[in-house]
């Protein structure tokens, strides 16, 4: 079993603030003693937005780190890219100890390796639709044709064809974030970052959008952590949830087993929505039937 | 924590004030029995304007030799850039000029153009305006691509960015005059001063637009070039600089704009043969009708400059799918090419059309002259009346105190115990309603201004004045505040400059009490009555981007040379601000808030004062910044027109290449200007958080 582990995320800290406060973290992070770590960082004015974050990702599996804002799931999403520096803790990618790459090399696996898709988008204002989705391509150096082709190859994948040469200004929410979607798999990597992306969108663009999701992700097969402050969102796509709450996981599990068996009152109420939502569905699918 | 920290400041500045008051009072009874209280006595200060030219004496031959090379290059480019202009024949030129102004603005812009350069031909000034331009042309560039390079290195070095910050607010403050002697010491003399002061001068909107643009680039963007894998430099050169470069033409704006206005000031040096000199040389000898005409060169080049730049800056970049077919898709290429090819070749050959021919200058220099005089000559006797009550009722009292002002001479009448028992009480009524309707600003603010009034910023003892303006700064912008405002005023104690700085702060003080009322005043009735707000806009445009010097030409022709006309030409000039900031700051009120005003049954002058006004607050501060830094950027430009103070010091300092004391009185503006941003700033800041915004 432990050989389809894909990403692994060991005790991991993110503390933001003053040097002592980083100090804290680093020192007491070994203890296990979680709270009494967050209490000293606070102390010192700092703020610990992952505490002693851990959990495994396994190949192909559609993984949601789920909580409010502020709950440090964006944080921890951004450490495994490493695009903010965990303060303290172990990332193994494929088993190897990626935090422990050196500039080089995390460029080289940014490049061929990771893909990500964000809230708003991200997308390059000054670029067009194919030159964006191209982009990824243009960092690695592949030369013009070859590159608008792969490029107008994802574009026919997420449904965009047509469309290359608007600028992102002109489309709308949903069709920027394909552009997102297609630009994040663009370079084919193996691990897809998503964090909040259908956040923005309207509610039944955002349903459209998670079955295209869906769809995408039975052909790809993908190791994907998917970031989400909804929960029906979670459960609807998820293999596996993990809820945090102030820069700590609270539960992992499957989504029925999280509706099933909160682990805690905060979990609880914090699914109550969907358990209900749940049941109605279930209540009219048997009417239906 | 921190809410206790403030009460504890709150609590020492109560002390504080009460100590300042104490000083100030003990001051004022001593004044007239301790000496050293009434002025700085000049054997506690110590020159360092000597020291300075000393070590300009020492410096100059040690670096005459590399900054040589600098010289000769700039001198090269500028060359080779005048040359091309003044052998580009005339009618190309006006043709390309058309050309970019079409492409940038359209057809209005276009006509507009026509227009200018017509007037900039008929006038003959087509070859001194080419010379101008010439030396934007290579000033433009090189402050671009250096300010590009400068704001990239502060963008990604914390430490070096707040060098700079400073560095910025010097260059930008310094007044011009002030570093042209240095500059001619160390590049020698030419129009290559003139290149080096500009670029000086404009090179930090440049830096600030850029750091500023790279710094706004959404998080996100940023994040998402280093996950597609980008390098440190892809990542700039592909993703930030493209994603900020809306900000950075602004800034490009921006310095085009400073450029130019400083080639024009630069023209006082001479040496080139370009509109500034023009203007100057015109105003010199009192020929007010070609100067008039020059002037208005000037402005129209200006705002030419402008308009095309900002247009440019505005425009984002075309979407192809929009596009014409096949060969229209460049049509200003193309006419661009016509021109090149249809006209140069025949305009090489026939004078008429490769230099503007003499005779072809329409001069029309009697008539203006003629009509000038006619109309001052009407109207002299209304503005003598005038002029003279704002210097005996305004500008003297606040200068040497109505203790001294008020005379059978000036004012008809003696300053008698009594009047100034009543002048007293009228004070103190005024704080002590301002007091009562519960604003302790206010009463602060007219408790100040009755003791300025009453002894003049020359007869006040300077300890008062170091006291409450220390106060003052630590009020509004803490410790950090206060020791700059206490170091500026050291500065200037200490190089003897006390009393031209008095001078300077009666003049400046006396522009911003009429200036900024009757702008505040403007910008909210544009606020609040649109068609005033679109008329006012093109004036505000176009006064913002007219050159300083262009604004001496009709009050100086109206008033003649002297302090008056220093006072209208820095209110004129510091004006536009004011209205611009007030009606922002009222116009960008939130709707919630106007409408719940509204739906309390709010009259419209309720909405304005209760709900509109107070949240305006903070922008309206910003407006009186702006105008005090003006106020101040124009003092020297005015001590062309006569004036005492620092900006005189700065004059004559020009005048005697007395590189030490340019340097340090123009420092002096500089650091006073700082010093009033830094106080404003930061009560701008602490009303708006006040208002929780």
């Amino acid at each position: 079993m432990n050989t389809s582990v894909k990403l692994s995320c060991r005790n991991l800290w993110k503390t933001y603030g003053p040097h002592d406060a980083l100090e804290a973290t680093r020192s007491g992070a070994g203890s296990g003693n979680t709270i009494a770590v967050m209490e000293r960082v606070r102390q010192l004015h700092g703020l610990a937005a992952c505490a002693n974050v851990s959990f495994d990702v396994m190949r192909g599996e559609i993984f949601i780190l789920m909580g409010l804002s502020g709950s440090g799931k964006s944080t921890a999403l951004r450490c495994l890219s490493r695009l903010v520096e965990p303060t303290m803790g172990e990332i193994l990618i494929d088993g190897e100890d990626f935090t422990a790459k050196s500039p080089r090399e995390l460029i080289e696996f940014r490049r061929h390796k990771m893909g990500m898709v964000f809230q708003n988008f991200g997308l390059m204002p000054h670029l067009t639709v194919l030159e964006n989705i191209a982009f990824p391509l243009r960092v690695q150096g592949i030369e013009l044709t070859e590159r608008n082709e792969r490029a107008r190859d994802m574009m026919r994948l997420v449904e965009l064809d047509g469309r290359e040469n608007s600028y992102p200004r002109q489309l709308s929410g949903g069709q920027q974030q394909r552009v997102g979607i297609a630009r994040s798999l663009a370079g084919n990597p193996d691990i897809w970052f998503l964090d909040e992306p259908f956040s923005a969108l309207d509610p039944l663009i955002r349903r459209q959008m998670q079955n295209q999701f869906l769809h995408l992700q039975s052909s790809l097969h993908k190791t994907i952590i998917f970031v989400t402050h909804d929960i029906s969102e979670a459960v609807r796509l998820a293999d596996r949830i993990a809820i945090m709450k102030g820069g700590e996981i609270v539960q992992i599990g499957a989504p029925r087993e999280i509706l099933e068996n909160p682990a805690n009152e905060y979990v609880e109420e914090f699914t109550r929505d969907a358990r209900e939502g749940l049941m109605i569905r279930g209540a009219a699918g048997a009417d239906l039937k | 924590m921190r809410a206790s920290t403030g009460d504890w400041r709150g609590l020492r500045s109560g002390a504080f004030w009460v100590i300042c008051v104490a000083i100030c009072v003990i001051c004022f009874r001593q004044a007239n029995t301790s000496e050293w209280i009434g002025s700085f006595p000049k054997e506690w200060t110590f020159g360092i304007a000597d020291q300075v030219n000393t070590a300009m004496n020492w410096l100059v031959p040690k670096l005459s030799g590399p900054l040589h090379v600098v010289s000769t290059i700039l001198g090269f480019l500028l060359n080779v850039t005048r040359g091309v202009l003044a052998w580009t024949p005339w009618p190309v030129a006006f043709c390309l000029f058309v050309i970019v102004a079409h492409r940038a603005g359209g057809l209005p812009l276009a006509v507009f153009t026509v227009v200018s350069l017509a007037y900039v031909a008929v006038t003959g000034y087509w070859e001194r305006s080419m010379n101008t331009l010439a030396l934007v042309g290579v000033a433009v560039p090189l402050s671009v691509v250096l300010g590009v390079q400068a704001g990239i290195l502060c963008y990604r070095y914390k430490w070096l960015n707040s060098v700079m910050q400073p560095l910025l607010d010097v260059m930008q403050t310094l007044p011009a005059f002030a570093y042209l002697i240095p500059i001619l010491l160390l590049f020698g003399f030419g129009p290559v001063v003139g290149l080096i002061a500009s670029m000086i001068f404009s090179i930090p909107p440049m830096v600030r637009n850029t750091i500023l643009g790279l710094q706004r680039v959404p998080p996100e963007i940023s994040e998402a070039g280093l996950i597609c894998g980008c390098n440190r430099r892809q990542l700039l050169w592909w993703v930030q600089i493209p994603a900020a470069l809306p900000q950075m033409k602004i800034g490009m704006n921006q310095t085009t704009m400073a450029a130019l206005s400083m080639v024009i000031i630069a023209a006082i040096i001479g040496g080139s043969d370009d509109v500034g000199w023009a203007v100057l040389n015109t105003m010199r000898k009192a020929q007010f009708g070609p100067s008039l005409i020059a002037g208005l060169v000037i402005a129209l080049m200006a705002m030419l400059i402008d308009r095309i730049s900002l247009n440019f800056a505005k425009t984002e970049t075309a979407a192809p799918a929009d596009a014409r077919p096949g060969r229209w898709r460049h049509p200003h290429g193309l006419a661009a090419l016509a021109v090149i090819v249809i006209i140069l070749p025949p305009s090489l050959f026939i004078e008429q059309l490769h230099y503007y021919p003499r005779e072809w200058v329409w001069d029309f220099t009697g008539q203006i002259t003629t009509a000038l005089d006619t109309f001052i000559a009407s109207t002299s006797g209304a503005l003598e009346s005038l002029k003279r009550a704002g210097l005996f009722f305004f500008l003297l009292p606040l200068r040497i105190g109505l203790d001294q002002a008020v005379s059978p001479y000036s004012w008809g009448i003696e300053f008698t115990p009594a009047l100034r028992i009543a002048y007293a009480g009228l004070i103190a009524a005024g704080s002590a309603l301002a007091l009562g309707s519960g604003s302790r600003t206010g009463a602060i603010f007219i408790a100040i201004w009755g003791v300025l009034f009453y002894y003049g910023t020359i007869g006040i003892p300077w300890p008062v004045f170091v006291c409450t303006i220390a106060m003052l700064a630590y009020a509004a912008g803490g410790a950090g505040t206060a020791a700059l405002a206490l170091a500026t005023m050291i500065f200037i104690l200490l190089n003897g400059l006390w009393e031209p700085a008095m001078f300077s702060a009666a003049l400046c003080g006396a522009a911003i009490l009429l200036a900024f009322p009757l702008g505040m005043a403007i910008g909210t009735v544009a606020a609040e009555v649109e068609w005033v707000s679109k008329a006012i806009r093109p004036v505000n445009d176009t006064l913002q981007t007219m050159p300083q010097f262009v604004y001496l030409i009709p009050f100086l022709m109206l008033f003649q040379v002297g302090e008056f006309t220093a006072l209208i030409v820095v209110i004129a000039y510091a004006l536009v601000p004011a209205i611009r900031y007030t009606e922002h700051g009222l116009r960008s009120v939130p709707v919630a808030s106007v409408e719940a005003g509204r739906a309390a049954g709010c009259t419209e002058g309720q909405l304005l004062w209760w709900v509109k006004m107070p949240q305006a607050v903070p922008e309206i501060m910003l407006g009186l910044n702006q105008t005090v830094i003006c106020a101040l950027s124009m003092l020297v430009i005015a001590a062309l027109v006569g004036t005492r103070g620092l900006g005189q010091q700065v004059y004559v300092a020009l005048g005697k290449a007395d590189s030490g004391l340019g340097l340090i009185a123009g420092l002096s503006i500089a650091l006073v200007a700082i010093t009033t941003d830094r106080i404003l700033q930061g009560m701008s800041r602490s009303s708006k958080q006040a208002l929780g915004l």
